[in-house]
């Protein structure tokens, strides 16, 4: 099932499948190893709702709900 | 020879730098503490070889400042060796950087960061199997531990002396021949590192395009065959997707990974730090906690928050400690309990009774002490008062009067480790200045005036507080050693995309609570220009360090009311508030632009290092110690002159009031009127220390203390104190913090943020001042009023908000 990483809940766990962002966030995405084929787990979520944190190739990442959904995921 | 230390932020790489050169560097867990390299040099090799610290970057394209600085001098300056720092406990995401760099005609050594922490988890990490992949020598390393320091010099030093060409792990990828067409023409241009710039070329690299118009040109047409569902035609993406696929697909067998099902101790810390409910209330607990351990006269609240401090000040804190003060306070609160019972008991008549009760117990003492054959105690007993007598011949006195002595029973606070720190240093400090006064004794009067009033009694005022400053950067630096910071990052990020800035702007807004220099140099890690801006223009509003003096002083003042760590507190408070309000006003008023992006690391906790918060503090008394003994020194003397030469200087010494300095504050006097604090004849002390407050913003205290306003002399009400920190904390800062907004800002930004940090001084203290005047005098007035005014902050937010939604939906 395809889902936009925004979209998940704590503990889900998928496939990252595309980036749709542009520029500056695209870029800062990939140099972050999220790229087309990485694991993704969403840890959690910020006091206030957002940013969210996720483990990605083995390390903590933090970014905003806008920018995840930029992310196409495949869950798992 | 040189050598360049290259790697992503938090791997270490600053922490083996300090190694390497002995140099006291700080360190921060959190991404971006290096944003310009350092240089320093390593001896322990036939040759001198200098380091340059690079600053930490994820990856060689030019999109952030540090990227560019890293890349530009690889390419540029040539060193003669990489050292690449990975983390092995991250290592897939910190190779991406390895096959970037290995694209360079540079030699490189990977040295593999945090072993020790691998091995600890129980995993492992293959470093022969990973130099046979990757084609150059890997060293092991701790470079907290400083194990494999001098092995991984030692590689770097061999493979320095031989040539290496790049090469890429994307020669397997079918777009490869685009990158072999631009390299050969990079090959006869003579261009160094031709490998690394084609594939920039190819990847579409923003600053090579611009510079290479007609290689881009010539790849055009053959870049359309590659075009793809997944990315498009978008070389960059396609380009980081293979180097991730080959990193995944090459060095799983490298790392032995034992699955483990238990959390990291990591994850159970965090787990209750940036927990969803508990995060926010946490981080104002812990700074409050900060602040209480740095300033509170009475650390376990043993007097009550109501109370106050008993009349404890740091010096009676002392005395305490050593057991010379007790009586001190025993006295003050007998004759109080004395005075009183008196007063209830006879009214009017209590004077009278008091007097001759006095006599009476007077007169027997000496009596008594006449039948033993010793001197009499009391001369003059008609013109005795309470607090000349003995605590024993007191305590008689209230037997005789009827009372209980076990009533009297003074509470005394414990002072907090700052403020204990801080009453030693004043006692250090006190005792030299009786040896300057001694010294200089036959001297002549100006002489010994520039040493005792000038020199010695400016710096004690300054130094007496250093204990305070030097704990709370301890704090800190703790907190951002452990990885906390960058957690906070995380909880209020939400929060300031209100104000237009991301949790980024964070980082260097707390750095602010240190010192403005640095804080506004981290700036540079901030992508966007005007959040930059917006952040220097903060920046100043946490109250830094140099202002800490300010508020201790000030704290002493109006404890009589306020419980001096509750005032502290308030004024860091108001910072804050004003801060969001400006950020709240340049957003109403401003162009409402995009909110940066939020996309960083966490990194894991781990215990601060000992070693690493004595570097800090090191360096902080350093730069203090430095600050003191120039440019503060030289404005103590300054002040000094002024204030003690009239415009005819060469006539020789004037009293205060007819100094250059009181004709030149009697003027500021009447642009400060109007926020209360520099009413009355001694109001121009007040503004000539906002003046001097700009060479250092220790001199406010220093220059007050060698005008003779100390914390004991402070004749304000609150309303004028609190008016004039506010002014303080609000106004230009320190030259030096002015200096870095100049570097760091775009040029009209830093005009309007000097603008603004006037304006802001003049209108908040303003405010502030008239609102405490009217609660100090009509009670109700001043509540409407301030209810009018977070009424209209409320409002303000309103509008903002909804501006920000109209941005968003055009």
């Amino acid at each position: 099932m395809e889902k936009r990483l925004n979209e998940f809940n704590v503990g889900e766990k998928g496939i990252v499948r595309k980036i749709v962002a542009e520029g500056n966030i695209r870029r800062r995405l990939f140099d972050m190893g999220v790229t087309p084929g990485a694991n993704i787990i969403v840890k959690k979520f910020a006091s206030l709702g957002d940013p969210i944190e996720v483990t990605i190739r083995g390390y903590e990442l933090t970014l905003r709900k806008s920018e995840a959904e930029c992310v196409l995921m495949e869950v798992e | 020879m040189k050598f360049a230390l290259a790697g992503n932020p938090n791997s270490g790489k600053t922490t083996l730098f300090n190694a390497l050169t002995g140099a006291t560097a700080h360190v921060g867990n959190w991404p971006g503490v290096t944003v310009d390299k350092r240089e320093g040099s390593y001896k322990k090799l036939g040759e001198k070889i200098d380091i340059v610290d690079l600053p930490g970057i994820y990856s060689l394209s030019p999109y952030t400042p540090e990227e560019i600085v890293a890349r530009n001098f690889i390419v540029d300056e040539k060193p003669d060796c990489v050292i690449n720092i990975v983390d092995a406990t991250n290592l897939e995401r910190n190779l991406y950087l390895t096959t970037q760099l290995l694209e360079m005609d540079v030699p490189v050594v990977v040295a593999l960061n945090m072993m020790d922490v691998v091995k600890k988890s129980g995993n492992e990490v293959n470093a022969t199997e990973l130099s046979k992949k990757l084609g150059v020598p890997v060293v092991e390393l701790s470079a907290l531990r400083n194990e494999g320091i001098h092995d991984v010099m030692k590689k770097a030093y061999e493979v320095a002396k031989e040539n290496r060409k790049g090469h890429s792990v994307l020669e397997t990828e079918d777009f490869y021949d685009l990158i072999t067409k631009v390299e050969e023409k990079f090959v006869e241009l003579g261009e160094s590192s031709p490998l690394f710039k084609a594939i920039k070329i190819v990847e579409g690299d923003e600053a090579l395009c611009a510079k290479y118009p007609q290689l881009v040109e010539l790849i055009k047409s053959d870049k359309e065959k590659y075009k793809d569902n997944d990315f498009g035609g978008d070389f960059e993406g396609m380009v980081a997707d293979a180097r991730y696929r080959y990193i995944t697909a090459n060095y799983a067998d490298t790392i032995k990974k034992i699955d483990k099902k238990t959390e990291s101790k990591s994850d159970k810390i965090d787990k209750v730090m940036t927990h969803r409910i508990f995060a926010i209330p946490l981080f104002i607990v812990i700074m409050f906690v900060v602040f209480h351990l740095v300033f509170s006269e009475d650390l376990f609240f043993i007097n009550g928050i109501s109370k106050g401090n008993a009349g404890i000040s740091g010096e009676t804190a002392i005395n305490v400690f050593t057991g010379m003060g007790y009586d001190d306070i025993y006295l003050e609160e007998m004759t109080g309990v004395i005075t009183e019972k008196y007063e209830e008991d006879f009214g009017d008549e209590a004077d009278d009774k008091l007097n001759s009760a006095i006599s009476y117990v007077a007169n027997k003492v000496n009596v008594e002490l006449q039948a033993k054959g010793e001197e009499i105690r009391y001369d003059d007993i008609d013109n005795l008062a309470l607090e000349d007598m003995e605590i024993e011949d007191l305590q008689e006195l209230l037997v005789y009067s009827g009372g209980d002595v076990e009533e009297v029973n003074p509470v005394i606070g414990i002072p907090s480790p700052g403020v204990f720190l801080q009453s030693w240093m004043g006692f250090v400090t006190g005792k030299l200045i009786d040896l300057g006064a001694m010294i200089s004794e036959t001297w002549p009067a100006w002489l010994s005036g520039l040493l005792c009033d000038g020199l010695l009694s400016g710096l004690d005022a300054i130094f007496s507080f250093l204990p305070q400053i030097l704990l709370l950067f301890l704090f800190i630096a703790i907190l951002e050693d452990s990885g906390y910071m960058a957690r906070v990052a995380f909880i209020m990020d939400r929060a300031f995309r209100g104000l237009g800035l991301s949790g980024k702007a964070f980082i260097p807004l707390l750095m602010g609570f240190g010192c403005s220099v640095p804080a506004m140099m981290a700036t540079k890690t901030l992508e966007e220009e005007h959040e930059r801006d917006m952040t220097i223009r903060l920046t100043p509003f946490f109250s830094c360090g140099a202002k800490a003096p300010i508020w201790a002083m000030l704290a002493v003042a109006v404890a009589g009311s306020f419980l001096g760590d509750i005032f502290v507190f308030s004024i860091y408070l108001l910072g804050i508030v004003v801060a969001i309000i400006s950020a709240l006003l340049i957003k109403a008023f401003g162009k409402v632009k995009e909110v940066p992006p939020f996309i960083m690391e966490l990194p894991a906790y781990h215990a601060p290092q000992f070693k690493n918060l004595m570097a800090h503090l090191w360096e902080k008394l350093k730069h203090f110690v430095y600050k003191a003994s120039t440019i503060i020194t030289a404005a103590i003397v300054l002040i000094w002159f002024l204030s003690n030469f009239g415009w005819a200087f060469w006539q020789g010494m004037v009293g205060i009031e007819d100094s250059i300095l009181a004709s030149l504050g009697r003027v500021l006097q009447y642009i400060y009127y109007p926020l209360g604090f520099t009413w009355g004849s001694e109001g121009w002390k007040y503004s000539v220390a906002t003046i001097t407050g700009l060479i250092a913003k220790e001199d406010v205290v220093a220059t007050m203390a060698t005008l003779g306003i100390t914390e004991k002399t402070i004749a304000l009400s609150n309303a004028q104190i609190y008016a004039f920190a506010s002014y303080n904390l609000f106004t230009l800062p320190c030259f030096a913090a002015i200096g870095a907004a100049y570097g760091d800002s775009s040029k009209k930004g830093f005009w309007i943020t000097l603008l603004w940090w006037l304006g802001c001084s003049y209108v908040v203290s303003l405010i502030i001042f008239w609102l405490g005047y009217l609660f100090e005098h009509v009670l109700v007035v001043g509540i409407i009023v301030a209810l009018l005014l977070v009424a209209t902050i409320i409002l303000l937010f309103v509008y903002t908000a909804k501006k920000r939604k109209k941005v968003l939906a055009n």
